[in-house]
């Protein structure tokens, strides 16, 4: 068991004749990620890396059974592509692209809605890696090697970030179930409550590693489900402790416009549900070493 | 990106948002010029810089005649306005905005941003205007109204009547605040705005309803629809770095430490400047390079961070995932041979083919030093950062002995 991903996924790529895309196509197949066909308007009936290209996602979806996909599309026509997946019944969706006008995420979230929550695609990102299940499949743009398989999960925002996490985790002999990358943007897909969510109901997964960041409500609300529902242990690390105020730290949701959104406000009210708080970033691994021997 | 108070105006009025008259000025003889077309017998003539807190600093002057508003401009012109938001170093003024004088009978705050938690456009007003949103919220918090508009039929009569009302507006001055509040939320939506305020909201003793300030940042990701607005950008607001910075592609932001950083990824790059200063030291920059870290980004990084006089150490961070860490490290080679820096350089590469990438950083000749964890290269740099610092302040202490 995983969350979101498994080795049976059968998994479209939109996009899939673009050169970053057909790239990650390849590194992704090599992983052992099931990719069934791809989609691009007018280039229906071509092969693109050995599977077959469609017009449309229902097209795409009717022909091969598909129920994931992976998004590589230019930031103006993107929102059009997610909202596409959504109608075509598309379940689970991961969006890559960087600099999305967030009015378009705006727009995408409140179409998503038109489905009753049952029936509604999950969308993770944009602006994020992606999401790998160690050893089974990834649906994303990370290195897969460094991510060894095992029962702790891992969600962030950052991709390079989550990296370091997982190789820190890997060089412990630490394991990961599934690792998500929601993406740096201010209105994204799933928030960490919502992966959180996921990885509580997972069997496999023991412990989660949440990984985040300033600006947002997004940790203090993970907070507050930590505190009612989550029975296993989190661990926390929360990046930007010496970010000035105001300011866009890369990511466009990476800013402190409020009260509660600088690092240490959200360290201390992770701190307070009770999650392990890795003190600085080279001390993620460790710090979850130490909550899974506490927990044993 | 952030716009100039008059672009702002201009922009709001053909919403719908009534303004003062006014014009804008390159000299104080076209101030005056301004304030003689304006009419009237009063004016305030303000500084057109990217910041607010301008009326406490010196930026906002009220003047009674036209030689007033020469003086008012000849001593803005030229000079930094130094805010509670800008930093010490503050923003040049280049030009001033005249505008006539205006009877005030009451002020109110309007603002609309993006709000992350309902993720949909929300006004927030207060009958308690002319302060800054923040002191509002703490002084009188019970004053703050806000509203979520549905982003599926947008902004309605009836949500923005309900606001009128609750600021207590007087009946016969409803229609035109509910025209006002639904103006700037059309100009928010079609022109992908992420923060418009108008602070205050002034109503006149005749009755009208005027925006005497305004404010506008616009979603730089949706810039790429608006040409018309991109070319509002004002660089002379802009930190020099950091603007050249964004132009190349790289995200960039000047902070007072003497540890420069080139990191790849957003996340990386924070986490990296936490290092430092559980460390002991201090960044001197934020620097995402992308994920990608390309030789050619490396080497604009290292011309970027150097331009900071500050920087005493650098500490390149690349965790290179489908990128291979010898390639970034042969990237990095060549960034340094090309343009030599003269402040050590700590390199901590990790990912993929790290041993190959580290090989090519220790056979290179160049005096990198070499760290493999994220602790170890904060420390290194930490290190090196101090003694540069010492070796400095010794030449300096030889060269007092020497005259």
């Amino acid at each position: 068991m995983s969350i979101l991903l498994n080795r049976d996924t059968k998994v479209l790529v939109n996009g899939i004749s673009g050169k970053i895309a057909r790239f990650h196509t390849k590194e992704m197949m090599d992983y052992g990620t099931n990719i069934v066909g791809g989609v691009v308007p007018g280039k229906g009936g071509e092969i693109v890396n050995g599977v077959p290209v469609f017009d449309t996602v229902k097209d795409a979806v009717e022909q091969t059974g598909a129920s994931a996909s992976i998004v590589f599309v230019p930031p103006p026509f993107a929102a059009d592509s997610i909202m596409e997946a959504a109608d075509a019944g598309i379940e689970f969706c991961v969006s890559v692209t960087d600099g999305i006008p967030a009015q378009d995420m705006m727009s995408v979230k409140r179409y998503m809605r038109r489905y009753p929550k049952t029936e509604r695609m999950r969308l993770t990102g944009p602006n994020c890696s992606g999401t790998i299940t160690p050893g089974e499949a990834l649906l994303g743009i990370m290195p897969g090697h460094i991510y060894l398989p095992g029962s702790v999960g891992i969600v962030g925002r950052s991709g390079t970030l989550g990296y370091e996490a997982a190789s820190q985790m890997k060089a412990l002999g630490i394991g990961v179930s599934t690792s998500v990358g929601i993406g740096g943007d201010p209105i994204n897909g799933s928030s960490f409550k919502d992966i959180l969510e996921l990885f509580e109901q997972d069997p496999k997964t023991e412990a989660v590693v949440m990984i985040g960041e300033i600006g947002g409500p997004q940790e203090a609300e993970a907070a507050d489900f930590i505190r009612d529902h989550m029975t296993k242990p989190v661990i926390a690390y929360v990046a930007g402790l010496s970010a000035p105020k105001g300011r866009t730290m890369g990511h466009a949701g990476a800013i402190i416009t409020a009260f509660g959104e600088s690092a240490n406000e959200k360290v201390g009210i992770l701190r307070e549900v009770g999650a392990s708080i890795a003190p600085d970033p080279s001390l993620i691994g460790t710090t979850v070493a130490q909550s899974l021997s506490k927990a044993s | 990106m952030d716009i100039h108070e008059y672009q702002a105006k201009s922009i709001l009025a053909n919403f719908g948002v009534a303004i003062p008259r006014g014009g804008l000025a390159y000299s104080p003889e076209q101030a005056a010029y301004r304030a003689r077309e304006i009419g009237g017998n009063n004016w305030v003539v303000k500084a057109q810089v990217h910041t607010g807190g301008r009326g406490k600093a010196g930026g906002v002057t009220l003047c009674e005649n036209e030689e007033q508003v020469f003086d008012a401009a000849n001593k803005m012109f030229g000079k930094r306005l130094v805010t509670n938001q800008t930093g010490p170093d503050g923003k040049f003024i280049y030009r001033v905005y005249v505008e006539g004088g205006v009877h005030i009978e009451r002020e109110i705050y309007l603002g609309f941003v993006l709000d992350r938690k309902s993720e949909r456009i929300m006004v927030v007003a207060s009958a308690s205007g002319g302060m800054e949103i923040e002191e509002i919220s703490e002084s009188h918090p019970d004053s703050i109204i806000r509203s979520i508009v549905e982003p599926a039929v947008g902004m309605l009569d009836f949500q923005a009547r309900e606001i009128a009302f609750k600021l207590g507006v007087d009946p016969a001055q409803i229609p035109q605040t509910v025209e006002t509040i639904i103006g700037c939320y059309q100009a928010f939506r079609e022109l992908d705005a992420t923060m418009v305020e108008i602070n205050p909201l002034v109503v006149t003793s005749e009755g009208a309803i005027v925006a005497l300030d305004a404010k506008m940042t616009f979603d730089d990701n949706a810039l790429f629809r608006h040409p018309d607005i991109s070319e509002l950008r004002d660089k002379s607001q802009e930190d020099q770095r950091e603007s050249q910075a964004s132009d190349r592609g790289l995200s960039y932001v000047a902070l007072d430490g003497e540890i420069g950083c080139i990191v790849n990824g957003a996340g990386l790059a924070m986490a990296t400047m936490d290092i430092i200063e559980v460390s002991g030291g201090r960044p001197a920059n934020f620097l995402d390079i992308g994920g990608g870290a390309s030789p050619e980004r490396v080497a604009k990084a290292f011309n970027l961070v150097m331009a900071d006089d500050n920087v005493k150490a650098i500490l390149v961070n690349i965790f290179a995932g489908i990128n291979r860490c010898d390639w970034v490290a042969e990237g990095i080679v060549q960034a340094l041979q090309n343009t030599p820096v003269d402040v050590p350089v700590i390199v901590r590469l990790a990912g993929t083919k790290v041993e190959e990438g580290r090989k090519i950083l220790a056979s290179s000749g160049l005096p990198i030093i070499r760290a493999s964890t994220l602790a170890e290269a904060a420390e290194r740099s930490v290190e090196a950062w101090q003694n540069t610092t010492k070796s400095t302040n010794n030449i300096q202490i030889l060269g007092e002995v020497a005259s």
